[in-house]
């Protein structure tokens, strides 16, 4: 016996039970797969992938695209600490961060404690970019610094750092302070510079007054605030929770932030 | 149960090779890469469930929509975790490339393209379209040696999927990396920014959903079991000839 082609071979309620269970049973498959350690281990090894090819396609110095003055944003959206609010830090900012000072110590011959009129009698780069969030959104705006081969120069790095640790003053809980770290492929890219204004204007509270890092071929999370101290390391598992960063150590965010 | 003996029992139609090992590795491979993708991109689009044209775009500018988060039933994880979200998003889309890349080669070599998918002299005849468009309306499929060959229908909309969309989804991704922007600046020129190619990215991937759709149809009306068993084992069983 054959059946009509023209019967319904199943019912559009059979059809929608099944999608709607498959799809279910799917996503709980998949959530349950992410906590195996070796799945998780793969599903994390993407990272290095996305590096291993975005970098010979870049050119070492590849620059990240630069906009012009009236293509930036209206208003750039601040995220993450709006404020840092400790005491020591709204002590610093009733100063005008005349008491401030940046460390550069590590791996470097000459450790360093620079105040921000040093920086200022440094050589300066302005560049207009994007400021793309991990989240989806993006600003643009122009940025005002030192590029940080300067400051490394100046502090004459080692050989033997491999990585450049950002300790940041907010205060992330626990009296841990937030902080992130890149390569020498990006300390030395020259739009990596520690910018100490926005738009012209010195940074506000909410950009990471006085000095933020930016570090333009990667996400925002990379770009750290509140700066205080740059430390020159060999290897970045002995800091902290050792992923490299806040939010690679607390969330799993991608330490290489290209992607 | 009475059988009408009016007829000898017909000898089932033969079982014919339909579809290449290459066709079969890649269509299943890629339907997880995009059950994944999607579910995992969504999740991600709840961080900042708003869409803008151009360069840039945050809260404070003016978003061409907006939406709620989608629920857990659509997102990967089921709970909101952007990490875990990018996590999976961003291994799939390796394997979803890289896939495609592979395929769209082998099919070259195995003349794939150009024997099966490839319009053919007279396929784009506006009459032979409108007479393909009537028959798909009245759900009269091809059968007995002309389902084996895809209808002109079917061979566009595999054409946009494999040429037009899927790529659009890899490049409009790529332009989303900043990493990408420095590497191939050109990627922003295409789009018109970011933002917009983060736009284009979300509709394209709600059309291929689309695709979905009509597939997972077109499949129950041509008879199910007979199409898995083909895209599973490359055999098909020929639908028979109609009477009239």
């Amino acid at each position: 016996m054959t059946t009509s082609p023209r019967s319904p071979i199943v019912s559009r309620r059979a059809l929608l039970t099944g999608l709607t269970a498959g799809t279910a049973g799917l996503l709980t498959g998949c959530d349950s797969l992410a906590r195996n350690e070796r799945f998780r281990k793969a599903l994390f090894s993407a990272e290095n992938m996305h590096k291993w090819l975005q970098r010979p396609l870049q050119d070492r110095d590849a620059l990240a695209p630069e906009y012009r003055a009236d293509q930036r944003s209206p208003f750039f959206r601040p995220n993450g600490t709006a404020n840092p609010n400790t005491e020591s830090y709204k002590a610093l900012w009733r100063g005008k961060f005349a008491d401030w000072r940046l460390m550069v110590d590590g791996l470097v011959a000459r450790p360093l404690s620079l105040s921000l009129a040093q920086l200022h009698t440094m050589p300066q780069r302005i560049q207009t970019t994007r400021h793309d969030c991990v989240e989806g959104w993006s600003a643009i705006g122009t940025w005002r610094g030192v590029p940080l081969k300067l400051v490394l120069d100046a502090a004459g790095l080692s050989s033997r750092a491999r990585y450049l640790v950002f300790h940041c003053m907010d205060d992330m809980g626990g009296g841990n302070g937030y902080y992130e770290s890149i390569d020498m492929v990006d300390a030395f890219h020259p739009q990596t510079i520690l910018a100490h204004a926005l738009n012209e204007q010195p940074l506000e509270v909410r950009n990471g007054a006085p000095l933020r890092l930016r570090v333009e071929r990667h996400l925002g999370y990379k770009h750290a605030k509140f700066l205080s101290r740059i430390e020159a390391v060999d290897d970045l598992s002995r800091i902290r929770g050792g992923k490299g960063g806040y939010w690679e150590d607390i969330a799993g965010y991608e330490w290489y932030a290209g992607i | 149960m009475t059988i009408d003996n009016a007829a000898p029992p017909a000898a089932p139609p033969p079982l014919v090779k339909r579809h290449r090992l290459s066709t079969r590795l890649w269509h299943w491979t890629n339907a997880l890469c995009l059950y994944v993708l999607l579910t995992s991109g969504l999740g991600i689009f709840n961080a900042h469930p708003r869409l803008y044209w151009g360069q840039f775009g945050a809260n404070f500018d003016k978003p061409w929509l907006e939406l709620g988060r989608f629920g857990a039933f659509w997102t990967l994880p089921a709970h909101y975790d952007l990490a875990m979200s990018r996590r999976w998003h961003l291994s799939f889309a390796l394997i979803f490339a890289f896939a495609l890349l592979a395929y769209m080669l082998w099919s070259l070599f195995n003349r794939h393209i150009p024997r099966d998918l490839a319009f053919r002299k007279g396929d784009l005849a506006p009459r032979h379209i409108w007479r393909d468009i009537r028959d798909h309306a009245r759900l009269r499929f091809p059968a007995g040696q002309a389902a084996l060959r895809y209808n002109v229908l079917q061979k566009a909309s595999y054409i946009g999927v494999i040429f037009v969309l899927l790529p659009l989804m890899i490049l409009t991704g790529l332009t989303m990396s900043p990493g990408m922007d420095a590497a191939w600046p050109w990627l922003l020129d295409l789009f018109g920014g970011r933002q917009s190619a983060r736009s284009i990215h979300f509709i394209a991937a709600w059309l291929l959903v689309a695709f979905f759709l009509v597939h997972i149809l077109m499949v129950l009306l041509a008879g199910p079991v007979s199409e898995l068993r083909a895209m599973i084992t490359g055999w098909y069983r020929l639908p028979p000839e109609r009477d009239a």
